[in-house]
C-alpha cells in the first residue's frame, strides 16, 4: 500500500499541474520545515544518547567522502556528457552531492510504518552530508580562488536553517534523553506524519512548477535526474554494507546518497556561483529526482538492501 | 501654510531575496545609512517570482539619499549584480522633510 503522506504529494502535484488556485501560505511551509527538521534531530539525538559516540567517527569520514565522490561524478557527467558550462555543471553537481531532508523524512516514515528499525546515527549522516558537496562544487566552479569569501560561505553553510535546527535537535534530544522528551512528544513525534503530509502537499505544488522548465531543458536533464540518484544509490548501498548497517540503515543511507538538496545548496550556491542558472539545477532536483526518490526510489533501495544483506549474510 | 521640503532621490531595487544580506552589506559600505526592505512578488525576464517559497521570492529595497550617493549605488549594483541576478533598479526625485535625516 502506498504511504498516505505520498498521496498528499500526489494531490499537490495534480493541483499544481491543473493550475488549481491552491496555495499554502509561505509561513506555513517555513513552520512545517522547522518542525520536521527539529523532529528528525530530536529523534536522532534520543537514539544517540543510548550509545557511545566515538566509534561513529570513521563512519562520518566515509559519508563525507561519499558526498565528495558523488559531486565529482555528477560534475563529470554534466560537463562531459551534458556539455553544460563549468558553472552550471558545478552548481548542479553540488545539489546532487548534498542531501534532501524531505526525502530523508519520507524514507524514515516509510520504514517506521513497516516496523523496520534503523541506526540513530543516520540523522548525523544527514547533517554531515549537507555541506561537503557545496565546498566541492564551489572549488569545481572557481578553482581555489582567493576571490571566494570562504568565511561568509562557511557561515552560510554551517549556520543555515537546516544544519542549525538538525544539530540543535540532535543536541537537545541527546541531552534530554527519552524521559526528558516525553512532554514535547505530542508535537514532534505524534504530529510528525501530519506535518509531513502538509509539507509534501506543498512540495507537490512546487514540483509541478518545474514542468515548464523541464520542457525547455529537454531529455538530457530528465535522464540525468533519473540516472544520477541510481548511480549514487549504488555507492550509498556499498557504503552502508561496508559499515555493517542494518537493512533499515542501509536503506536510509542509500536514500541520502540518492537524494539531492533543494534548500541548503541552492541558497549558498546562488551567492557563491552567481553565473550558474538556478532554474536548471532546481528543475532536475525538484522536477525529477525528488519525486522519483519518494515515489519509486525508497522501495527500490529497501529491496536492494534486503537482497544484498541476504547475499552477504 | 507651505511645507518647506527639500529634494532627495529615492533609489528602489527589486531583486532576489537570496542576495538580501550581501546586498545590504554592500550598501552600508557605500555609505547608505538607512533603508526599507519589503517582500515582493512579480514577473519578469526570469519568470514568475511569486514567493511561494524561498528560491522564488523577491525583495523591494528602498533608500532615500542624495542624488550623488544614489547614482554611486546604482553604478555599483549594476556592475556587481545585473549580469547574474534578477534585478530592477531605478531612481525617483522626491521631496522630503527633515533634510538632516537623509
Amino acid at each position: 500500500m502506498i504511504d498516505v503522506v505520498i498521496l498528499f504529494f500526489i494531490l499537490g502535484l495534480a493541483a499544481g499541474l491543473l493550475r488549481s488556485e491552491l496555495r499554502l501560505p509561505a509561513a506555513l511551509y517555513e513552520t512545517l520545515s522547522l518542525v520536521l527538521l527539529l523532529a528528525i534531530g530530536l529523534k536522532g539525538g534520543e537514539g544517540l544518547a543510548k550509545q557511545a559516540l566515538l566509534p561513529l567517527l570513521p563512519q562520518l569520514g566515509i559519508v563525507i567522502l561519499l558526498g565528495i565522490v558523488q559531486t565529482f561524478i555528477a560534475y563529470f557527467i554534466l560537463s562531459v556528457v551534458g556539455k553544460l558550462s563549468r558553472a552550471d555543471a558545478a552548481a548542479t553537481a553540488a545539489h546532487y552531492g548534498s542531501v534532501s531532508v524531505a526525502t530523508f523524512a519520507v524514507a524514515t516514515s516509510w520504514l517506521v510504518s513497516r516496523n523496520i528499525t534503523f541506526e540513530p546515527q543516520l540523522t548525523i549522516f544527514l547533517t554531515v552530508m549537507e555541506v561537503p558537496a557545496i565546498v566541492v562544487g564551489i572549488v569545481l566552479a572557481r578553482g581555489l580562488s582567493k576571490q571566494t569569501n570562504w568565511r561568509a560561505l562557511a557561515h552560510e553553510s554551517f549556520l543555515g536553517k537546516g544544519v542549525t535546527l538538525l544539530m540543535g535537535g540532535l543536541a537537545i534530544g541527546w541531552a534530554a534523553g527519552p524521559d526528558g522528551l516525553v512532554p514535547i512528544k505530542g508535537l514532534f513525534y505524534d504530529l510528525f506524519k501530519g506535518a509531513l503530509a502538509l509539507f509534501l502537499l506543498e512540495m507537490g505544488l512546487i514540483v509541478a512548477r518545474q514542468a515548464g522548465e523541464l520542457r525547455k531543458r529537454g531529455l538530457f536533464i530528465i535522464g540525468f535526474g533519473l540516472a544520477m540518484p541510481l548511480l549514487s544509490a549504488l555507492l550509498g548501498t556499498a557504503c552502508g554494507l561496508a559499515m555493517g548497517l542494518s537493512v533499515g540503515g542501509i536503506t536510509l543511507l542509500t536514500t541520502l546518497a540518492a537524494s539531492a538538496s533543494y534548500i541548503a545548496v541552492p541558497a549558498t550556491i546562488r551567492l557563491a556561483i552567481p553565473e550558474a542558472n538556478p532554474a536548471l539545477s532546481l528543475a532536475a532536483v525538484l522536477g525529477i529526482t525528488f519525486p522519483f526518490n519518494i515515489l519509486l526510489g525508497i522501495p527500490l533501495y529497501h529491496w536492494l538492501a534486503v537482497k544484498l544483506t541476504g547475499v552477504m549474510a | 501654510m507651505t511645507l518647506i521640503t527639500e529634494k532627495r532621490t529615492l533609489l528602489t531595487v527589486i531583486t532576489e531575496s537570496a542576495i538580501e544580506e550581501t546586498l545590504l552589506k554592500d550598501l552600508e559600505k557605500l555609505g547608505v545609512t538607512g533603508y526599507t526592505v519589503s517582500d515582493a512578488r512579480g514577473r519578469g525576464g526570469r519568470g514568475v517570482r511569486d514567493a511561494m517559497w524561498n528560491e522564488v521570492s523577491n525583495i523591494r529595497l528602498e533608500v532615500i539619499c542624495t542624488r550623488a550617493l544614489a547614482e554611486n549605488v546604482l553604478n555599483y549594483i549594476q556592475s556587481h549584480y545585473y549580469d547574474n541576478y534578477a534585478m530592477v533598479a531605478f531612481l525617483n526625485d522626491i521631496e522630503i522633510l527633515r533634510p538632516e535625516k537623509f
